[in-house]
C-alpha cells in the first residue's frame, strides 16, 4: 500500500513537469530538450532562497514562475522563432529544434556548473512525517503533490474553459486553420512555450524539497518527461496525467522491489512497450 | 553497379595513399602526438559511420556511447576466454543486432521517437550492467593485454578505411540511391515502392556495428573498465558535433570536423576542465545558426564563388 501512495505522490509531481513539456512540444511544436535544465534551475533557486533566507519553496514559486516565463519567452523569440521561420518542413524544424535545445541545455549545464559547482544539493524542508492509511510519508512529498495537483487542475481548467486556453489548443490541433479564424499563431506559440517553461521550473522548485539534485541531472528529467508526454499522447492533458501517475508507480515499484538504480531503465522499458504497441499515446487515435 | 571511371580510380588511389601516410604516424610521432592520433582516428571512425546513417536520413542518433560501451565490455569480458582477434567481429555482430532491435522499435515511427530512444539507450544499458554487477558482486573489470597505443592506432585506421569503403559502396548501390530519395522526401520514397523502414534499419546497423568494434578496440586502453567509464554520454554528443561540424554530405566531411574539434577539445579540457559542457553547447548553436551544412558546405560555397569569379574574368 505504501508503495502505491509513494508512487502516486511521485507521479503527481512528474505530471506537473511533463505538463510543462507538453505545452512546449504539443502546443508550441518545439521539442525542448533543455526542459530538464529549466527544472534544475527552478530547484536551484528554491534551494538558494531556503538556505540563504529560510524562505519557503512554496513562496519561492511565485518568483520562479514569472521569471521562468519571461526567460522561456525570450528563448523562444531569440532562438526558436527564427528556426520556425526558416524551416521548410516540420521534420526540418524538429531536427533544428533538437540540436538548438541540446545546445541550450549544455550551455545551461555549463553555466550552472560555473556558478554553483558540481556538488549535489539538497535541503530539509518539512521533513516531518504525515500519516496516510496508517503509513508514514514525508510532509514535503505530500505538499509537493498537493501543489502539483492544484497547478495541474488550474492549468487544465484554463486550457479547457478560457478563451486563451482554447486558442492554445487550437494551434496544437490545426496550426494552419487557426490562422484562418484570426488566431495569432506566432504569439500564441510563444505564450505556450513560455508557460510550459514556467510550469516546469515550478515543478523543479517543488521537487527540490524532497529529491537530491545536481547541475547535470536535468537530462534524466527531460527523458522522463518525454516518455510521459509520448505515452500520454502529444498535446493530450488527460493522457499526460495518467501516464505520469503510471510512471511514478512503476518507478517506485522497481526501486522498492528490484533496485533503486534501475528507475530510468524502468521508464525506458515502458517507453519501448508504448512505442511497439501504442505509438499514438494511451488515448490517441491511430493516424494514417 | 556501374563501372569505375578514371576519376574514381584516382580518388581511390589518393585515399589509399593518404591512409598509408597516416599509418606511418607511430614511427614519426612522440607519445603525446600518438595519443592525439588515436583520439582523432577514433572520432573519425565514429563520426564517419554516424554520418553514413544520419547524413542521408536526417535522423539524429545519440546511441554511439551505448554501442561503444557494449563493444568495450565484449573485450573486457571476452578477453579472459577467447583470443583477441575473435572479439572484434563478435562486438560488431552484437552492435549490429542491437542496432537492428533499436531500429525495429523506433525507425518505423517519426524521427523524434528515435532521438529520444537513442538518448536514453546508453543510460539504460549502463543501469542494467551496473545492476547485474551489483547482483554478481563484481565491480569493474581489468583489461590486461599486451596491446599498445600503436596497435590501437593501426586497428582504428584499418577500421576507418573499411568504413570509408563501405560508405563508398553504399553510395553506389541501390540502398544508397533509396536513401537519398528517403532523405529528400520520405513520402515520395514510399510511393515509388521503397521499403523505407527496412532501408533505414539496414543502414543503422552500420554505425551500430562500427561503434561496437571501436569500443572493443579501445577497451585495452582503459585497463580498468567500469560502466560509468564505458558508457560516458558525452561521447555520443561529441560524435554528433564533429560529424555535423564537418558536414555529412560527403564521405570525408566528418574528418574535416574531427581534426579541429579534437584540438579545440584538448585545449579547452586542459585549461578549463569545467567548461567543456559549455563548449559543447556553444558548438551546437554555432552549427545550427552559422554552419548548417558544416565545413563542407562552407568549402562548397567558396568553390562556387571562385568558379563564378573565373567565369566573370
Amino acid at each position: 500500500m505504501d508503495v502505491v501512495v509513494t508512487g502516486l505522490l511521485l507521479g503527481g509531481t512528474y505530471a506537473l513537469i511533463a505538463m510543462g513539456l507538453n505545452l512546449q512540444y504539443g502546443m508550441a511544436r518545439i521539442m525542448n530538450l533543455a526542459n530538464g535544465e529549466m527544472l534544475v534551475a527552478g530547484a536551484f533557486v528554491a534551494f538558494w532562497f531556503w538556505t540563504g533566507g529560510q524562505i519557503s519553496p512554496l513562496l519561492t514559486v511565485f518568483l520562479v514562475a514569472p521569471v521562468a516565463f519571461l526567460l522561456n519567452w525570450l528563448i523562444y523569440v531569440i532562438f526558436l522563432r527564427p528556426l520556425a521561420k526558416r524551416a521548410k518542413s516540420r521534420g526540418q524544424l524538429e531536427v533544428d529544434a533538437i540540436l538548438t535545445t541540446f545546445g541550450l541545455s549544455f550551455v545551461a549545464v555549463g553555466l550552472m556548473l560555473a556558478f554553483f559547482g558540481g556538488e549535489y544539493f539538497s535541503y530539509s524542508y518539512l521533513s516531518t512525517p504525515v500519516y496516510i492509511f496508517g503509513d508514514t510519508y514525508g510532509a514535503n512529498r505530500v505538499t509537493a503533490f498537493l501543489a502539483a495537483v492544484l497547478i495541474c487542475g488550474a492549468l487544465w481548467l484554463w486550457l479547457a474553459r478560457s478563451r486563451a486556453g482554447m486558442t492554445i489548443r487550437a494551434i496544437s490541433v490545426a496550426p494552419e486553420s487557426a490562422r484562418l479564424v484570426g488566431i495569432d499563431v506566432r504569439r500564441t506559440a510563444a505564450l505556450a512555450f513560455a508557460l510550459g517553461g514556467a510550469v516546469t521550473a515550478t515543478g523543479g522548485s517543488l521537487i527540490s524539497t524532497f529529491l537530491t539534485l545536481d547541475a547535470s541531472t536535468g537530462v534524466i528529467f527531460t527523458l522522463k518527461a518525454l516518455v510521459i508526454v509520448i505515452m500520454g499522447g502529444v498535446g493530450d492533458v488527460r493522457g499526460t496525467i495518467v501516464a505520469a501517475l503510471l510512471l511514478g508507480l512503476l518507478e517506485t515499484f522497481v526501486a522498492r522491489l528490484i533496485d533503486p538504480g534501475l528507475t530510468l531503465a524502468a521508464a525506458y522499458l515502458l517507453f519501448v512497450v508504448i512505442l511497439l504497441f501504442r505509438p499514438q499515446g494511451l488515448f490517441g487515435r491511430p493516424t494514417a | 553497379m556501374t563501372k569505375l571511371s578514371s576519376r574514381d580510380w584516382g580518388n581511390l588511389s589518393l585515399a589509399g595513399l593518404a591512409i598509408i601516410v597516416a599509418a606511418c604516424l607511430p614511427w614519426s610521432a612522440g607519445a603525446y602526438n600518438l595519443t592525439i592520433g588515436v583520439t582523432i582516428a577514433m572520432y573519425t571512425v565514429l563520426a564517419t559511420s554516424w554520418a553514413l546513417f544520419s547524413g542521408p536520413t536526417h535522423y539524429i542518433s545519440l546511441a554511439t556511447a551505448a554501442f561503444f560501451g557494449v563493444g568495450a565490455y565484449v573485450t573486457g569480458i571476452g578477453i579472459q576466454h577467447l583470443p583477441y582477434w575473435s572479439l572484434l567481429p563478435i562486438a560488431g555482430i552484437i552492435g549490429a543486432v542491437m542496432a537492428a532491435l533499436v531500429g525495429l522499435a523506433t525507425l518505423r515511427l517519426s524521427g523524434v521517437y528515435f532521438v529520444i530512444f537513442t538518448l536514453g539507450l546508453a543510460e539504460f544499458v549502463r543501469q542494467i550492467i551496473t545492476w547485474s554487477q551489483n547482483i554478481s558482486g563484481t565491480k569493474g573489470i581489468y583489461v590486461l593485454t599486451s596491446i599498445n597505443e600503436a596497435d590501437i592506432y593501426w586497428q582504428l585506421l584499418g577500421l576507418a578505411a573499411l568504413v570509408w569503403l563501405i560508405g563508398w559502396l553504399i553510395g553506389r548501390s541501390r540502398l544508397g540511391f533509396a536513401l537519398r530519395i528517403i532523405g529528400d522526401d520520405e513520402a515520395v520514397a514510399k510511393h515509388s515502392g521503397i521499403d523505407t523502414a527496412r532501408a533505414k534499419i539496414l543502414l543503422f546497423m552500420v554505425p551500430g556495428a562500427v561503434a561496437a568494434i571501436t569500443g572493443a578496440i579501445l577497451a585495452p586502453r582503459y585497463v580498468y573498465l567500469e560502466p560509468s567509464l564505458a558508457f560516458t554520454p558525452m561521447l555520443s554528443f561529441q560524435v554528433v558535433i564533429m560529424a555535423l561540424l564537418g558536414g555529412t554530405g560527403r564521405l570525408w566531411g566528418p574528418l574535416v570536423g574531427v581534426i579541429p574539434f579534437t584540438f579545440l577539445w584538448e585545449t579547452i579540457s586542459a585549461s578549463f576542465p569545467n567548461q567543456t559542457t559549455l563548449l559543447l553547447g556553444l558548438c551546437f548553436l554555432v552549427i545550427v545558426y552559422l554552419l548548417p551544412k558544416g565545413f563542407v558546405g562552407l568549402i562548397d560555397a567558396l568553390r562556387n564563388r571562385l568558379n563564378k569569379g573565373e567565369a566573370w574574368a
